[in-house]
């Protein structure tokens, strides 16, 4: 329980679970998205993997880190338009097609990186973002470096999620988005085009979470590993139900998730995980957020029209 | 009301020769029309006559094969609802178009602002608003989430999306089938109100009595022809009926019968909710042998609850559920044994299995049972019959009893429904909206199955919420609302108008 308290009052703490959190943020925020125009969007672990292995990869061929970045937005956006395109118009299954954009973006990438690096034994490094302090602002105690020293990436993640929320809540673009979601044929019948808003979102939507993909290789580690993403994408689309389709309390689930996870890779080096497999550890974020999940979503608000094709002219 | 012979100037819409196909069908056939500045007309016709298609080619959901639309002298482009929009059309659909997890006044702005834009402009828009409702006897909270609204509600919301639109012209798609009469009148004077301003409106019902109250001409629609438009001073409902239907219509006759023994009986008993629908709030009804029960209400105020009850898909949490031989444990095999016929709410969803023949839905009921299995085998052979003789027996028109059952209209799969029912002879009939969506030939005859099954000694409970089905039909009438049952209600004890009062939720007292 000491141990406990200790980890918790140190500030390195904090800051790994913002770092941890923010490819969740960003991927979260695409997700979301997605589903507020009623597109459940399972591309979301294999767009995350393109956009890790693009972004790193534009860095090293010469492209910079934010050329990386837009890079990675792009692929993801090429997927979602793969997505969207057999998803919206098409009206094909959202699971099946989902699964089969992440089978075949992870694969695309790994391919192409066998393809452009077919000698090499290790993965070359790169150099990634460096955190700057934001002055006065670091100082705060505890809590100052974790929000206040991150990288570049880490802002723009909070920064995602205030643009989102302030999209969704309070612009027409974003009020047809909702709409899209919960009722298309409200949408239709005032004339906007309900394939084009969702087609839209998607691809939006990719661009997000392959952006959450790139902060793995060019903010958190330096180099590309096969299985890297490792599940984070469908912690993202938890985390949305979580966030009961809300950017604030999705926010909120992805800061959650990550503290657990920051912990127990603490926990392991404490008396305690001498004893206690490391197995366990490693489970437990994942038994929490289930956990956490049961409790919040019993009364969360799914888009009435998730999932549901629109064809128009039927009823 | 005022003279409302118009002018030839004043024509707000035209239509020219519109003819509409799907396939063999000729939904539209060559329709001409012309609706004026401040008035209201009626489209009337039964399911199918083509009002709705009709309609939606005016909205551009549709492209008409031939013919064109001219609104206010204008050519109105085809398939363009942003141009039916702009040009001062507004649509009150049948099925709301709103979207249940936003607010009214997003609801209302949706589409008004360019997408761009970034911002709303709320505090305009809620002026507006404001303005309108003022204007029009349209009260609704602008900050309110629409799931929280009752239908009515909504219907206003609908009504004012259009007016926000400056709609000059409003359709309204069956806008009553949902509403109590006095929302109707609500509606109606709203309506009114709408038409003195120079707006001009048209009304799709197949309700009488409504339009006649409210239309100043009404153009009847038949198999997708017009069979004729008379300004509404010179007709009558008969007339309009026999319009219709292309036939004389007789309504039901009720000859008075004495009630038997009750077969089945409810003590007290409440359900739990189901999600927003409210579940029974100790109710106590019984229904006797050789008496129709009516059962009146707004949808979703327990008549669910309650026909799930009887149907033995939900079991009391409170309260009795009595009948001659109460069977230990209450479910859909108990209440059938039971000897109760179910016919449900919903054809579609629950009544039938859409993609199953005729035969197979023939015998969902009793198919483990002889003749349809013996051994643990099917028996095609006998259902098959069976099959032929309900087709043969309730008059189902279809291709043969191999065919799926979708391929049925909605009349023909509902005798396919009541012959299944009423053939087991049932001592209970639960007809939940029996007749909703048929046309009157179809609900003649279903109304004459249930009076011909009350007559051989069956207690049957009518669920619907046409009241003028409720009072035609029932020997005693219950109200339901909010999961509370009125008292026991003779036939004739209370007008239209009373019980409307009833079913907006006055007169129970809160004890439950």
């Amino acid at each position: 329980m000491m141990a406990l308290f200790e980890i918790l009052l140190t500030s390195s703490f904090w800051v790994a679970a913002v770092r941890i959190a923010s490819p969740l943020i960003f991927a979260t925020m695409g997700e979301l998205i997605c589903e507020r125009a009623g597109v459940l969007n399972l591309g979301i672990e294999g767009i995350m993997v393109i956009g890790a292995f693009s972004g790193w990869m534009a860095v090293y061929l010469g492209a910079g880190l934010w050329g990386g970045v837009a890079v990675a937005m792009m692929a993801g956006m090429l997927f979602g338009l793969l997505h969207a395109t057999l998803t919206v118009p098409f009206g094909l299954s959202q699971h099946v097609v989902g699964l089969g954009v992440t089978l075949l973006a992870a694969s695309t990438s790994y391919f192409a990186y066998r393809l452009i690096l077919p000698e090499v034994t290790s993965p070359p490094k790169i150099e990634p973002f460096q955190p700057f302090e934001i002055p006065y602002l670091v100082d705060i105690p505890l809590f100052g470096p974790a929000f206040f020293a991150q990288t570049a990436l880490t802002y723009a993640a909070f920064g995602t999620v205030a643009l989102t929320a302030l999209i969704l809540y309070r612009t027409p673009l974003g009020l047809a988005i909702r709409a899209a979601g919960e009722s298309p044929n409200a949408v239709a019948a005032q004339g906007l085009s309900v394939t084009g808003l969702r087609m839209g979102a998607v691809i939006v939507g990719s661009g997000l979470m392959a952006v959450g993909g790139a902060f793995l290789t060019l903010s958190a580690f330096s180099s590309f590993f096969f299985e890297m993403v490792n599940g984070r994408g469908w912690i993202c689309i938890a985390l949305v139900v979580f966030g009961a389709w809300k950017p604030g309390k999705a926010l909120l689930g992805a800061l959650l998730f990550a503290g657990f996870d920051a912990l127990q890779i603490r926990l392991q080096q404490t008396p305690i995980g001498q004893v206690v497999p490391y197995q366990m550890f490693l489970m437990a974020p994942y038994i929490l957020s289930i956990l956490a999940l049961i409790l919040m979503s019993r009364r969360a608000s799914v888009p009435a029209a998730l999932m549901i094709p629109y064809n128009k002219g039927e009823r | 009301m005022t003279d409302t012979r118009p002018e030839a100037q004043d024509v707000v819409l035209r239509l020219n020769n519109i003819t509409k196909r799907f396939g063999a069908l000729t939904a539209n056939d060559a329709i001409s029309m012309q609706l004026h500045r401040g008035e209201v007309i009626a489209l009337l016709g039964e399911n199918g006559a083509g009002k709705t298609t009709l309609m939606n080619i005016l909205f551009g959901q549709y492209t008409a094969d031939e013919g064109t639309v001219e609104l206010f002298g204008a050519p109105l482009p085809p398939g363009n609802p942003r141009a039916a929009l702009a040009a001062g059309l507004g649509m009150v659909h049948q099925h709301f178009t709103l979207a249940d997890n936003l607010t009214v006044l997003e609801n209302i702005q949706l589409g008004t602002v360019p997408l761009w834009y970034a911002g709303l402009g709320r505090a305009r828009a809620r002026a507006k608003l404001a303005r309108l409702a003022d204007d029009f006897g349209l009260v609704v909270d602008p900050d309110a989430i629409v799931a929280t609204l009752t239908v009515g509600q909504r219907q206003r919301v609908e009504i004012l999306k259009a007016l926000y639109r400056d709609a000059r012209i409003l359709i309204l798609d069956e806008p009553t089938a949902v509403l109590t009469p006095q929302e109707s009148d609500a509606l109606f004077e709203t309506l009114r109100r709408a038409v003195a301003s120079g707006l001009s409106v048209v009304f799709i019902s197949h309700k009488l009595h409504e339009v006649m109250a409210i239309s100043s001409r009404v153009l009847v629609l038949r198999h997708g022809r017009l069979v004729g438009e008379v300004a509404t001073r010179d007709t009558d409902r008969h007339a309009l009926a026999a319009l219709m239907v292309g036939a004389e219509i007789t309504p039901p006759k009720l000859t008075p019968l004495t009630p038997g023994p009750a077969l089945l009986r409810l003590r007290d008993v409440s359900t739990r909710d189901q999600g927003t629908a409210p579940g029974l709030k100790s109710v106590t009804l019984a229904l006797r042998a050789g008496q129709i029960s009516g059962l009146a209400g707004v949808s979703g105020n327990g008549q669910s609850a309650l026909s799930d009850l009887i149907s033995g898909l939900i079991t009391p949490q409170s309260g009795g559920l009595e009948l001659p031989e109460t069977p230990p444990r209450w479910t859909p095999r108990a209440a059938v044994a039971a000897g109760i016929a179910r016919i449900p709410e919903d054809r579609h969803k629950t009544g039938t299995i859409a993609d199953f023949s005729l035969t197979e839905n023939a015998i969902l009921e009793t198919y483990a049972a002889p003749p349809y299995s013996k051994n643990g085998l099917m028996n095609w052979r006998a259902a098959e019959a069976h099959t032929r003789h309900l087709i043969d027996t309730y008059d189902v028109r279809c291709p043969g009893p191999s065919g799926p059952i979708r391929q049925l209209s909605g009349g023909n799969m509902q005798k396919l429904i009541l012959g299944r029912a009423l053939e087991l002879s049932p001592k209970i009939i639960l007809a939940n909206q029996p007749v909703r969506g048929l046309d009157i030939g179809a609900i003649t005859y279903v109304h004459g199955r249930l009076l011909a099954a009350r007559k051989a000694g069956a207690a049957v409970l009518l669920i619907s919420e046409d009241l003028d089905e409720i009072i035609g039909l029932s020997d005693v009438i219950h109200v339901i609302s909010e999961g509370r049952l009125s008292p026991e209600f003779e036939r004739g004890q209370l007008t239209a108008a009373e019980l409307g009062l009833w079913m907006a939720g006055q007169g129970f007292t809160h004890a439950a």
